[in-house]
């Protein structure tokens, strides 16, 4: 099991996840260093990624899109706040538009990723702060749109009887 | 988007809201059970006056629903209203715990799309 522990703290909207993998701290962080290495895993099977502008620097940018299965596009992007390889990288995630360029009303994250070294495997913290304040109207508003469409399915259905 | 203000404050008292475990605590006490305030605070050790108080706070965000019966105040979870709140931290794990294991496969060297299985959180 590579996840060993994961907190959810639901007053600071942030996870904070510990992972363990049986490779060396440098071959860890070429996962997150070697953009094709990357593209690897980033996004679903379903929603694989494909990295563009890849900046690893401070203040640098990534820009990648992943692709449906119908071949839809949605685009991302990264700002590096700050790198120290091979042990961290910090960045802020965001949506952008089809030509790449970042979508100021959509949801930002921001994660810091720290790799350690235990006796030759590695151990990897995640901390992934969801977004802002907007993300989580959005998403409360949507589970209760969901909720009055159940309550009406089920109101149907008790109509029906 | 449009961040109506109103809207953004009760967001942020949802999120005050289950921040204490207490609270979170009563929301799963308060299912369709609907046990009222006196019942409720008899199953914690602190005061009648601090329960309330919780259940103010979980009334305010939306969360719970009071209704009174005869001299008995009736509490009740809007499971909706929960479950949006909690929609975005859970989606974050999921993401991230699909990456963590498609990490290893890489690692291994068993991440070739023809052999992987569906392995993106549980959707």
């Amino acid at each position: 099991m590579s996840v060993i522990n994961v907190d959810k703290d639901f007053d600071a909207l942030t996870i904070t996840l510990t992972a363990e993998f049986d490779a060396p701290v440098e071959r860890v962080w070429q996962l997150w260093e070697d953009p094709r290495q990357l593209e690897r895993w980033w996004g679903p099977p379903s929603h694989p990624a494909t990295m563009e502008q890849f900046d690893l620097t401070p203040g640098g940018r990534v820009t990648y899109f992943m692709t449906g299965p119908d071949g839809e596009k949605y685009h991302g992007w990264w700002q590096v706040e700050s790198i120290d390889p091979p042990n961290s990288i910090e960045f802020t995630d965001g949506f952008a538009d089809d030509e790449g360029k970042p979508n100021e009303d959509r949801p930002v994250s921001k994660a810091r990723v720290e790799l350690s070294d235990l006796d030759g495997r590695t151990r990897m913290v995640l901390r992934s702060v969801s977004a802002s304040r907007e993300q989580m109207e959005e998403l409360v508003a949507m589970g209760a749109a969901e909720g009055r469409e159940q309550a009406v399915g089920q109101r149907d259905a008790l109509l029906r009887d | 988007m449009v961040v109506d203000q109103a809207t953004d404050e009760s967001v942020d008292s949802v999120f005050q809201a289950l921040a204490d475990p207490t609270r979170r605590d009563i929301l799963r006490r308060c299912g369709p059970a609907q046990p009222s305030v006196s019942r409720l605070a008899a199953a914690y050790p602190m005061s009648f006056a601090a329960v309330q108080k919780h259940v103010v706070v979980l009334e305010r965000a939306g969360l719970v629903t009071k209704e009174r019966r005869g001299r008995e105040q009736l509490v009740r979870t809007d499971p909706d209203a929960v479950r949006g709140a909690r929609q975005a931290i859970d989606d974050l794990e999921a993401t991230w715990r699909g990456r963590v294991d498609r990490m290893t496969d890489v690692l291994a060297g068993s991440d070739d799309p023809t052999k992987k299985e569906a392995n993106e959180g549980d959707t």
